[in-house]
C-alpha cells in the first residue's frame, strides 16, 4: 500500500525531522537530487485555482527531474462530466506516479488514497487541511531559528477561519516549551477545538487582542490573511481586514531576532516597506515550501538519493 | 384501562425504555424493515419509572441488528437478549466507535454531499463528551 499525506500529523515528530534533514540536504546540495525523480510523474490534480501551491509542487518536482500532468480547474477536469473522485484517482493512477490533489471538498483527497495505487497528498481541501503548508511552516522555523521547541510564537489575525494557523497550531503543541500567543479580533478567535487542545496538554497560551503588546515577547509572528470568501457580510469583511497592518513602527517594538511568517498571498496586513526587514521571511517560506515538497515526493516514492 | 397483547418472544430480542415517541426512529436507524423477520412496536406502554415508554420486540434476527446503534442514539434504552422465553442477557450498551450509513454528514463542504455511493462514516473522537466526527471532513456531528 502507498503511504499518503492527508493530515499535518500523519508524520510523527520524528519522521518530521527526518523529512526537514532531507529538504535541509536538498537545499544545501540541489545537483545531487537533479536527477532522483527521472522518469517519474506527478500529477497535480486542482479541482480549484490555486498559483503558488500548483506551481510549488511543479517546480519541486522538476527539480528533481521528473515530469507533470495534471489540471488546474474543476472545469478543465472530468469532474465537469460528473465523474467521481474515485474514478479519477483510479484513471490517474495509470498515468503518473504520485498524485498532489487540491479539492474544494473537504476529505476529497482521503476518498482518493482509499482507491489509489500511488501516493496521494493533500494539496489542500476546502477549509479542512493543507498538511504541505504547515510542513513548510515547520522547516521555515526550524532552518531559521535551528529548533522548533521553546519558541514564543504569535499567530495574528483570522485565527476563526484560517486553517493554516489552525494545522500549525496542532502540529507545534507536539514540542516542548512552546507558547501561543493568539492575536485577533473578539470575532475572529481560534475555534474552541483549539483552545482545548492546549489546556489538555498544559501549553500556556494567551488570547489578546493588541499586536503591539504582544510583539516584544515574541520569537515568531505569523501573520494571516482575513479572507473576504470567509464572510457572509461585506461590511464585516471590511471592519476586519485591516484590523491588523504590520508596518516598520510595529516592528521596531520586536525582538532582533524574531521572524515575520505569512503563509501568502497577503493583502494589505504587512505593509510593503516590512519586506526589506531581514526579519521578513514569508519570501524565503515559499522557497522552503519547495524543498519540502521535494523532500516529500522522494520520501513518499520510496526514492534513495 | 384497556391492555394490549402482544405474546412473549421465543428467542429475540427487547428493548425497552424507549422514550414514549421515539420507537419508529429507533426502527428506522436499525433499518428494521428491511429484515425478515417479526418486528412488534409498542408505542405508549405504562411504565413506573417513565410514565409512559415505547418498547421494541424483534424476533431472531439478532446476528441482522447492529444493536451498538441504540448506544449511539441512547444509552438509557434497556436491550433484553431472549433465548427460549427467557431473558438470558442484559446487553450493556456502549457507544460505538464507528458508524456506517447511520447519520448523515451535514457539512455541505464535505465530500460526501457530492460523492457517488461514499458511505457516510462517523468515528468516536471524544469518549468523554461522545463526540462523533466525520470520517473525511472531521466535522462534529450534531443532533440538532
Amino acid at each position: 500500500m502507498p503511504r499518503h499525506l492527508l493530515n499535518p500529523m500523519d508524520f510523527s515528530v520524528e519522521e518530521l525531522d527526518k523529512l526537514m534533514d532531507l529538504a535541509g540536504d536538498i537545499e544545501r546540495n540541489p545537483d545531487k537530487y537533479a536527477h532522483a525523480c527521472d522518469r517519474k510523474i506527478l500529477a497535480t490534480c486542482f479541482y480549484e485555482p490555486s498559483t503558488r501551491t500548483r506551481l510549488s509542487f511543479e517546480s519541486a518536482m522538476y527539480h528533481l527531474g521528473g515530469h507533470v500532468l495534471g489540471f488546474s480547474s474543476a472545469n478543465s477536469s472530468s469532474a465537469a462530466k460528473g465523474e467521481s473522485v474515485s474514478d479519477t484517482i483510479r484513471m490517474i493512477g495509470c498515468y503518473a506516479d504520485i498524485c498532489a490533489m487540491r479539492h474544494p471538498k473537504e476529505g476529497a483527497p482521503l476518498v482518493a488514497s482509499e482507491k489509489a495505487e500511488i501516493p496521494v497528498i493533500n494539496a489542500g481541501d476546502g477549509g479542512h487541511q493543507h498538511p504541505t503548508q504547515t510542513l513548510t511552516d515547520l522547516l521555515t522555523i526550524r532552518s531559521t531559528k535551528g529548533h522548533l521547541d521553546h519558541q514564543t510564537i504569535g499567530l495574528c489575525g483570522d485565527l476563526k477561519f484560517g486553517r493554516t494557523v489552525h494545522s500549525l497550531i496542532e502540529a507545534l503543541s507536539r514540542y516542548e516549551g512552546m507558547h501561543f500567543v493568539l492575536i485577533s479580533p473578539p470575532e475572529l478567535r481560534v475555534p474552541e477545538y483549539i483552545t482545548d487542545l492546549l489546556k489538555e496538554k498544559n501549553i500556556p497560551f494567551e488570547e489578546v487582542i493588541s499586536l503591539d503588546e504582544a510583539m516584544p515577547q515574541l520569537d515568531i509572528l505569523y501573520m494571516t490573511r482575513v479572507q473576504r470568501e470567509r464572510f457572509f457580510n461585506e461590511e464585516d469583511y471590511i471592519r476586519m481586514k485591516d484590523f491588523y497592518i504590520l508596518n516598520n513602527d510595529k516592528m521596531a517594538l520586536a525582538k532582533e531576532d524574531m521572524i515575520v511568517m505569512h503563509p501568502l498571498p497577503r493583502v494589505n496586513e504587512i505593509a510593503l516597506e516590512v519586506d526589506s526587514d531581514p526579519r521578513a521571511l514569508y519570501f524565503k517560506q515559499a522557497q522552503y515550501g519547495m524543498y519540502i515538497r521535494m523532500a516529500l515526493i522522494l520520501t513518499l516514492l520510496e526514492v534513495e538519493v | 384501562m384497556l391492555s394490549l397483547n402482544i405474546s412473549g418472544l421465543e428467542n429475540g430480542v427487547v428493548l425497552d425504555h424507549i422514550p414514549a415517541g421515539k420507537s419508529m426512529e429507533i426502527y428506522k436507524y436499525l433499518d428494521l424493515g428491511s429484515l425478515d423477520c417479526q418486528v412488534a412496536i409498542i408505542k405508549n406502554a405504562s411504565s413506573k419509572k417513565m410514565g409512559k415508554k415505547d418498547i421494541i420486540k424483534i424476533s431472531g434476527g439478532l446476528d441482522q441488528v447492529d444493536l451498538d446503534i441504540i448506544g449511539f442514539i441512547n444509552h438509557h434504552i434497556t436491550c433484553n437478549i431472549i433465548k427460549d422465553g427467557h431473558v438470558v442477557e442484559k446487553r450493556q450498551l456502549h457507544h460505538p466507535k464507528k458508524l456506517t450509513n447511520v447519520i448523515r454528514c451535514k457539512n455541505p463542504r464535505c465530500i460526501t454531499s457530492i460523492e457517488q455511493e461514499l458511505p457516510h462514516v462517523f468515528f468516536l473522537a471524544d469518549t468523554k463528551t461522545k463526540t462523533y466526527r466525520c470520517k473525511y471532513c472531521e466535522e462534529k456531528y450534531s443532533f440538532k
